[in-house]
């Protein structure tokens, strides 16, 4: 029974493992998150605003509820980065020259704070510095209002509104080509022609504040400055895609071990019947001597808890493993002081419990059945198994039956319940790899999707201002562009009865060839001539269908109101978005033709010169390179999921092989008189594996369609969890996963085949001619 | 000492067989130094009390277990070499066992117990010509669990003949029975030996079965201690114990 054991121990070391590795990563972001927060200070609302006197900072700090404020001048500018042809975007954000900022508090990593008077200092953060290899002392060029400015790096800083450094519209961070950079207050003003005003609020509030009306009161002062609508922390970008990775282990953390633990309680029900049955008469003589029921279903408890708490300590170490693992991981994505791993013991005991509790239910029946035996009764052997013809004997399908085969329908048929469970745990770790390697197959058919069949363009140029298309002919006409889309955000809060959401209104060309709408069915959809087309998420989070009208608040410019029908819904995994007719929305507008954002198609062959020219144009925001996104997001999210989905493999494999192994090593306990005695009989070595075997691979078989089935199902599962204003993962399994996850099981099952073959090859013989079972 | 039979084909033909187990640190000497002959059609009992060697003696006859020492052959086929397939060959072609507990297959009738060996037979009997003869015609489709014991028995010894083996080889097949059913048992391992003139060996402790055998061998501590040829071999329903 020691190998049996030994797996069933493994799966509940998967189990304690995987539970182990959610929960350590859980309370260590959490803990981290939240004590980071409260260090630095990070702020509880933000707003901002187009241009507004540091005067109206008066009446901001005079609403109720506000203990803190902050203003700021916040600006995205293209940088220069040595080493680097494309152009990159820095955020500049003003902090104090004298004191260190009240709210979000930076964190310096190395070198030192800014000093007064020295307009070119700069903190950067961390991520850019370490993909740049910027230290303290280097240089990095940032173009501001069309003149190079050097800025002088003194220290590498962290801020709790950047642990997750992405910017809005992007899908993924990515630290190259985007850099947050902190400069004295009088400099940054001087540079933007700023000085006297802000356009950026970062608030505090009491505890005992109201944020919705703080938020409302803050929207009612800034409206006039070009107001763009206020948000809670709750909103906030970085803190958002955070929040969401908790609430997702949270989730998560659950499945998983949930299954391994199941598949434990199975087995330890099916070796503990076993052991009970071979020990039968040993029980009744232990009942005879006078031994009580409990101290008998004691012996047999501990045996349980021995397994569990072998199981418990592999899996405590796996799980510490795994979870420092999972620690490392998430120190690429968010840049937190410290991230530390963490092992609360609330998690250690819960993991035990749980496991124990689990194998406890697994086994009580089994044991109560045991003891309740009467001694005279369980002295004698066990009656003689009762069979009947099959189902498919029933049928009439006899003759299609040799007798080793009958052999092995009448045996999965007498006990159904016991060959469906059998059948259920292999197509759980079917499941678990399709569980494990789908968000890659996802991710993969999301950029293909995303940036193949939706974002057509090279290189996207936002403007720092919306200009007349005439103004941009100079772009047009740069080096390498093959076509150009021009191309309007607006920013707006789209309401619908009483919900209402922050978004922007994309104004798009008749016919655009580089920004495709797509539906369901990723079939390109028309632009209607007037009209809104919002995706599926933004409709279902308003509540709204194609005909109802929205009202939408524009927070920009005269800031109007109008009333708008929704004329379309498109399909998108990513954020919340509108659209419109670029000629409707300038009309809406009634600011002229105007644009400011440019898609562009690129002769790969003319990309660096078209870099350097855009680099020194001023009215360029931000560039953004198609490419060079994919290439940072499969670097990082891939890389990783790959690593993880090793150990899910692995785990895969532990389930897949403890379960058949199990499954086969009892049949063999059970059935090695019957199996020996068709060897004395002339049966070869093959023939009576066969019988064996042949079981072991019919309930493979039919393990395999279900745990495909389940997968999808676990699948459909996880991408409900993660369906967010954020992104939403499709199901997509590929058949390369599928013919994975069904390969890894049919190994595992011909393996432990091969095991137990082996011991087939050795069954003896002549002692089943002298024995009765 | 080795019996003759005039005129008779010897079947097996053993000498100098010896076996030694070892049972932890101790060696047990089953057999030592056994030399046998069965021949053709002859109905043989070895008896013998438990321990003596006879089943040991059996198990070497019926491919099941080598000599440690000594020749044992077959129709001048070596069965002492210690090949798996050769054996299973052996035993598949030319060898019907019946056990004392009848190891049938639970999950099988009875016919389909006595096809399991009928299908894998270069010419067998129909299961049903098999259980015929054992009188269980009546009771094809009955599972084992179904069956009383000498009933069970009866399926067993079907399953040994069907395939029409050259020698049928009885590890003490009445020992779970009772006198009567015992009898019906015995009866129709005669008639199989009569009928079908199959070299039949019974290996029993009971010395009242030695009166229907040709020739009874008595085995005692690893030794053949006893030859007895029967001039008048009784019928099963005489016996008496």
């Amino acid at each position: 029974m020691w190998g049996q054991l030994l797996a069933i121990c493994a799966v509940i070391a998967c189990g304690v493992g995987t539970f182990i590795m959610t929960q350590s990563a859980l309370a260590g972001l959490s803990f981290t998150q939240q004590s980071y927060y409260e260090q630095s200070r990070f702020a509880r609302v933000f707003s901002n605003v187009k241009r507004a006197p540091l005067s109206v900072g008066k009446y901001i700090a005079e609403i109720p509820g506000v203990s803190q404020m902050q203003l700021r001048v916040v600006r995205d500018v293209t940088l220069d980065v040595t080493g680097m042809t494309e152009p990159a975007v820095g955020r500049l954000i003003s902090v104090p020259e004298h004191s260190a900022p009240a709210l979000n508090a930076l964190y310096l990593r190395s070198g030192r704070y800014i000093e007064p008077n020295s307009p070119d200092e700069a903190l950067c953060s961390e991520g850019f510095a370490k993909m740049h290899g910027l230290k303290p002392g280097d240089k990095v060029t940032a173009i501001i209002n069309g003149r190079r400015k050097e800025l002088e790096i003194v220290g590498i800083a962290l801020s709790p509104e950047y642990v997750y450094q992405i910017r809005a519209g992007q899908l993924v961070p990515d630290d190259t080509r985007f850099g947050i950079f902190w400069m004295g207050e009088v400099a940054l003003s001087a540079a933007f022609d700023m000085q006297g005003a802000f356009n950026d609020i970062c608030l505090d509030l009491t505890s005992d504040a109201n944020e919705a009306e703080v938020l409302r009161s803050l929207d009612r002062i800034t409206r006039p400055y070009g107001g763009m609508g206020a948000r809670g922390r709750r909103d906030q970008i970085s803190n958002k895609f955070i929040s969401d990775e908790i609430s997702n282990l949270k989730r998560m953390g659950l499945i998983v071990p949930g299954i391994f633990l199941l598949v434990a309680a199975f087995l330890l029900n099916v070796v503990l019947s076993r052991i009970i049955a071979l020990q039968r008469d040993q029980i009744a003589a232990l009942k005879a001597f006078g031994y009580s029921n409990l101290a008998i279903a004691w012996h047999y408890l501990k045996m349980v808890i021995v397994v569990v708490l072998c199981g418990e300590l592999i899996g405590l170490g796996v799980g510490c493993m795994l979870g420092m693992q999972i620690m490392n991981l998430y120190t690429k994505f968010y840049r937190f002081p410290s991230l530390v791993f963490m092992l609360p013991m609330h998690v250690v005991l819960g993991s035990f419990t749980v496991s124990a509790t689990s194998a406890i239910l697994g086994t009580v029946g089994v044991i109560h059945k045991a003891v309740s035996l009467p001694p005279a009764e369980a002295m004698r052997p066990e009656p003689p198994a009762s069979f009947r013809p099959t189902i498919f004997e029933r049928l009439g399908l006899n003759s299609w039956l040799s007798q080793t085969s009958r052999i092995i329908v009448r045996n999965i048929e007498r006990r159904p319940f016991k060959a469906m469970f059998s059948s259920l745990g292999i197509a759980l770790s079917v499941s678990i790899i399709i569980l494990g390697h789908f968000s890659t197959d996802s991710l993969n058919f999301l950029l293909e999707l995303q940036f193949q069949v939706v974002q057509r363009q090279h290189v996207s140029v936002a403007f720092v201002e919306p200009y007349s298309l005439s103004a941009l002919y100079e772009l047009q006409h740069m080096p390498g562009v093959i076509r150009t889309e021009p191309g309007r955000m607006v920013g707006i809060k789209m309401r619908f009865g009483h919900h209402e959401r922050r978004v922007a209104i994309a104004g798009l060309q008749m016919n655009p060839q580089l920004s495709h709408l797509v539906d369901a069915e990723e079939l390109p959809i028309r632009l209607p001539e007037a009209g809104l087309v919002i995706n599926t998420k933004l409709a279902s989070l308003l509540g709204v269908k194609r005909g109802d009208i929205v009202t939408i608040e524009v927070l920009e410019g005269a800031q109007p109101t109008w009333q708008i029908p929704i004329a379309a819904l498109v399909t998108e995994h990513f954020g919340l978005s509108a659209y419109m007719n670029l000629h409707a929305l300038n009309r809406l507008m009634k600011d002229g033709d105007l644009v400011n954002t440019i898609q562009l198609l690129v002769d790969q062959k003319h990309r660096d010169e078209l870099y350097k020219k855009l680099k020194e144009t001023p009215k360029v925001a931000s560039v953004t390179i198609k490419e060079a996104s994919i290439r940072s997001f499969r670097e990082t999210v891939m890389e990783n999921m790959l690593q993880m989905q090793f150990f899910n493999l692995m785990f895969a494999c532990v389930i897949a092989f403890g379960v058949v192994y199990n499954t086969a090593r009892i049949a063999l306990s059970e059935r090695g008189r019957e199996l020996a005695s068709l060897r004395v009989l002339g049966l070869t070595r093959g023939e009576i594996s066969f019988i064996l075997l042949g079981e072991l691979a019919v309930l493979t078989l039919f393990a395999i369609p279900l745990g495909i089935l389940l997968g999808f199902g676990l699948g459909k599962i996880v991408t409900t969890f993660l369906d967010t204003e954020l992104y939403r993962i499709p199901l997509v399994v590929s058949p390369k996963t599928l013919s994975m996850a069904v390969s890894v099981v049919a190994v595992a099952a011909v393996a432990s085949g091969l095991v137990v073959r082996r011991k087939l090859d050795h069954l003896d013989l002549i002692a089943v001619l002298k024995t009765r079972e | 000492m080795v019996p003759s039979r005039v005129g008779a084909k010897s079947v097996y033909c053993a000498r100098g067989i010896t076996k030694i187990y070892r049972m932890g640190e101790v060696e047990v000497h089953a057999l030592r130094g056994v030399d046998l002959d069965l021949f053709e059609g002859e109905f043989v009992v070895l008896l013998g009390p438990s321990g003596s060697g006879k089943s040991t003696l059996l198990n070497i006859l019926g491919g099941l277990d080598v000599p440690t020492a000594g020749h044992v052959s077959y129709r001048g086929k070596d069965l002492t070499s210690n090949d798996d397939a050769l054996l299973t060959g052996y035993r598949r072609r030319h060898v019907g066992f019946v056990f004392q507990f009848y190891n049938l297959i639970p999950s099988l009738t009875a016919k389909e117990n006595v096809a399991l060996v009928t299908e894998i037979a270069q010419n067998p009997m129909r299961p049903e010509e098999a259980l015929e003869m054992v009188n269980l015609g009546h009771r094809l489709d009955h599972f084992p669990a179904q069956l009383s014991g000498g009933e069970q028995q009866r399926v067993a010894i079907a399953r040994a003949i069907a395939k029409r083996p050259d020698v049928l080889l009885c590890d003490e097949p009445t020992g779970a029975l009772d006198i009567e059913t015992g009898i019906v048992v015995l009866e129709v391992i005669e008639r199989v030996n009569r009928e079908l003139g199959t070299t039949t060996a019974v290996i029993t402790h009971n010395a009242a079965i030695a009166g229907m055998a040709d020739r009874v061998i008595s085995v005692a501590s690893g030794r053949i201690s006893h030859v007895k040829t029967n001039q008048h071999k009784q019928q099963p329903r005489e016996l008496q114990w």
